[in-house]
């Protein structure tokens, strides 16, 4: 016998809207102390970053704001024009108490990569050791275009921000931007990576020829360092062995740091913001750090989706506009009406294209809040275009 | 659209399609390969640090490291169409390949790798993973007696990193300069850049009509031209249909559009104008106007790059396969190939 039973779970209807995002809960938390966004390159990670920092300054916390590769326009907009590596106060903010709360203020910073990875080495070595690795050909090289050193330096940096400022009360809210990698995650796997490196038999097997006991390795050494020479030629190897036998007592330092900044982003005091464009590579890539956050432990508290389109007005379907259009260009091909309704019909697709990207997400990861911002017609020049940005996040959709 | 452009691409072996993240440069990528394999030509479209954008693009199952055939050309001038191949190329492939052929280092390419070699050389040690995605591209391109069995190609299309990285990856002996002064990879890296700089090469790059993207591309313009790299067009993407008359354009901005007509046309195709339909659409055609006056600013920016120029439709429904051959025939069309 069998009895109809209602249907429960993820099958028993379509997928609700994703929650909507309290951005200015976010930002108001006290609790809250570090707010990461990444995504892909060319959704507005950048301003994104900036518009939320300048929100919440005005809201009255003390906030700096750690900018990758901003556009020059937006960099201009908050007058920081020298990549310096040091925080720069930002004139022009709104924080008179009219409207706004006081005691809030805005610093920003562009990150120099290899002004930071100079700075690790000085700090960790001694002054001597320091030049002799600065000086290295094989440190120039990787700290100036190690695939990876943009996004460990942010992490660096990151932590370093949190170490001077915020424990020593200075700001009360870092905002980083992430660099623009080959994919978001990039940013979580770079200090994996080097301390793999560090760890890894590579570096042990450079070590070698410098360390007399362990000689009697394997057979296999000599035909590696044989080949290795062959085809990078000697001159590099030597070079890299130096590095190597130099940096040797930095490393345990380096990965400690790594490790440290990597249990802040785990904490509690931190928010992830995913930042995408209605896109499906876009929001593919959301996708995957949606979920490698929560691997982590990571506290991730919403996604972003920029530069979504305008919904147009109105009852009338993209067909119907279509099918009037047609009619209307049958009798006047330069009809204004026509060209309109198309252009309605277009838009309403468009629209439509994009909630379904949303909604498909949504049924993926029904758990994560979500801000849509609509595309503005022009970039940002501004404070009060980063304003505005900052208006549009908090708004309910 | 602009017309046909008279720039004169037969020339190019090599199309590197570069643009800033988030244009479409591997749509716009997909799209000239489909162009370029008319007419019987066997083409090879190239990823190199990809996710997998071709085979998505194409339907097709993830790529691995080899050549795969994936679609037939686009159909032009009712002659046969030729076949486009489709290659992801990754780095530690490419690094045991390249051992094997050059050094016949079978065993010890497997040590390298048990010691963390091939990882360390691929993702860590600095410019050696561009040396080597380049260097299979320049293979594919310089097909010689190494690689017999290999299908020669009349044109390689790489779908490569974005304009912000697009100098520094193609410049590889100049990034490798710093640490390999002599030696295999540094004559590797300079053989690569001699067909790069050639007249062979062009570098396209991919913008759309707005502020950010078409700033980058005047800089990667500047980057590519100070590195001595071929420039070669500038491909706009997703612009809106320009089928409005400016008159009515500059109506709609200053509010000025006659809306008795619209309720006449709309009332004559049976539409009611109630509902606010009339507002709306002339809402719409506001914020329209708004956006195609800041497109035509932008158009007479990248105007004066002064590089062939070629304009591909924004696709309201998104770019599937059809629409990858839509914008083919668009490129075609205008000259390019």
């Amino acid at each position: 016998m069998t009895k109809s039973r209602p249907r429960v779970g993820p099958l028993a209807g379509k997928p609700g809207p994703a929650p909507e995002m309290d951005v200015d809960a976010l930002i108001d938390d006290r609790g809250i102390g570090i707010i990461v966004c990444c995504g892909s390159g060319g959704v507005g990670k950048t301003t994104t970053s900036a518009a939320l920092a300048l929100r919440a300054a005005e809201r009255g916390r003390r906030v700096v704001v750690l900018t990758i590769d901003p556009a020059k326009r937006l960099a201009q907009s908050m007058g920081i024009e020298q990549l310096d590596n040091t925080p720069r106060p930002v004139a022009g903010l709104r924080t008179n108490g009219k409207g706004n709360r006081k005691g809030g203020g805005l610093d920003a910073m562009m990150l120099d990569m290899k002004r930071t990875f100079d700075e690790v080495v000085e700090s960790q070595a001694t002054p001597e050791k320091a030049r002799q690795i600065l000086e290295n050909p094989f440190y120039i090289a990787l700290s100036s275009s190690f695939s990876g050193t943009q996004e460990y330096m942010a992490m660096e940096k990151l932590g370093q921000l949190h170490r001077e400022y915020v424990v020593g009360g200075v700001y009360d809210l870092i905002v980083v931007d992430t660099p623009p990698s080959r994919s978001a995650l990039d940013f979580l796997d770079a200090p994996e990576r080097l301390s793999s490196f560090l760890d890894g038999r590579f570096i042990r097997l450079l070590l070698t020829p410098a360390k007399g006991p362990a000689r009697m390795m394997t057979a296999g050494l000599g035909m590696i360092t044989g080949a290795l020479n062959k085809i990078l030629g000697t001159q590099v190897l030597r070079d890299m062995q130096t590095f190597v036998a130099a940096f040797d007592t930095l490393f345990g330092g380096f990965r400690q740091r790594a490790q440290k900044t990597f249990e802040l982003l785990q904490a509690d005091g931190t928010a992830f913001l995913v930042v995408a464009a209605p896109e499906p590579d876009a929001l593919r890539e959301a996708a995957y750090f949606v979920e490698r956050l929560a691997e982590d432990d990571m506290p991730l508290a919403g996604l972003i989706v920029n530069r979504a389109s305008p919904v147009p007005s109105g009852e009338l379907s993209a067909d119907e506009a279509m099918a009037a259009a047609t009619r209307l260009r049958q009798r006047d091909p330069e009809s204004l009406t026509a060209g309109l309704l198309r252009l309605h019909a277009d838009q309403s697709r468009i629209v439509l294209r994009e909630e379904q990207l949303r909604a498909r997400f949504a049924a993926a990861h029904p758990q994560v809040p979500t801000a849509v911002v609509p595309a503005l017609p022009g970039d940002v020049h501004d404070l009060a275009g980063l304003r505005r940005v900052g208006e549009l996040l908090a708004e309910p959709s | 659209m602009s017309g046909p452009s008279t720039a004169d691409w037969s020339g190019v072996r090599l199309h590197v399609v570069t643009g800033k993240g988030g244009t479409g440069k591997s749509t716009v990528a997909a799209a000239l390969a489909l162009a370029l394999a008319s007419h019987g030509k066997q083409v090879l479209l190239c990823e190199a640090e990809g996710r997998q954008g071709i085979a998505r693009m194409f339907d097709v199952d993830p790529l691995p490291y080899a050549e795969r055939r994936i679609a037939t050309g686009l159909r032009h001038e009712d002659r046969s169409p030729g076949v486009v191949h489709a290659l992801h190329i990754d780095a530690e492939s490419a690094l045991l390949e390249y051992l094997a052929m050059y050094y016949k280092l079978g065993r010890a390419g497997k040590a390298l790798d048990r010691f963390g070699v091939i990882e360390f050389a691929t993702t860590i040690a600095p410019g050696v993973r561009d040396v080597l995605l380049t260097g299979k591209v320049f293979e594919a391109v310089q097909r010689n007696s190494r690689n017999k069995s290999a299908t020669r190609y009349d044109a390689v299309v790489l779908d490569a990193p974005p304009t912000g990285r697009i100098t520094q990856f193609l410049n590889v002996n100049d990034e490798l300069a710093g640490l390999a002064k002599v030696g295999p990879v540094k004559s590797q890296a300079d053989t690569v850049m001699t067909l790069f700089r050639s007249p062979r090469t062009a570098v396209h790059l991919v913008t759309v009509l707005e502020e950010m993207p078409v700033q980058e591309t005047a800089d990667g313009i500047e980057g590519l031209v100070a590195a001595g790299l071929p420039v070669g067009a500038v491909v706009v993407n997703r612009v809106r249909p320009r089928d409005i008359a400016a008159a009515d354009l500059e109506a709609a901005l200053a509010g000025g559009l006659d809306t008795a007509r619209l309720t006449a046309d709309l009332k004559e195709v049976g539409l009611s104008s109630g509902d606010g339909l009339v507002d709306g659409l002339v809402a719409e055609a506001h914020d329209h106007a708004v956006r195609r006056a800041l497109e035509d600013d932008q158009r007479q920016v990248v105007a004066g790059m002064g590089r062939p120029t070629y304009e591909l439709p924004r696709l309201p429904g998104g770019v599937d396969l059809g629409g990858l051959y839509e914008l083919a025939a668009a490129l075609k069309h205008q000259g390019l190939p």
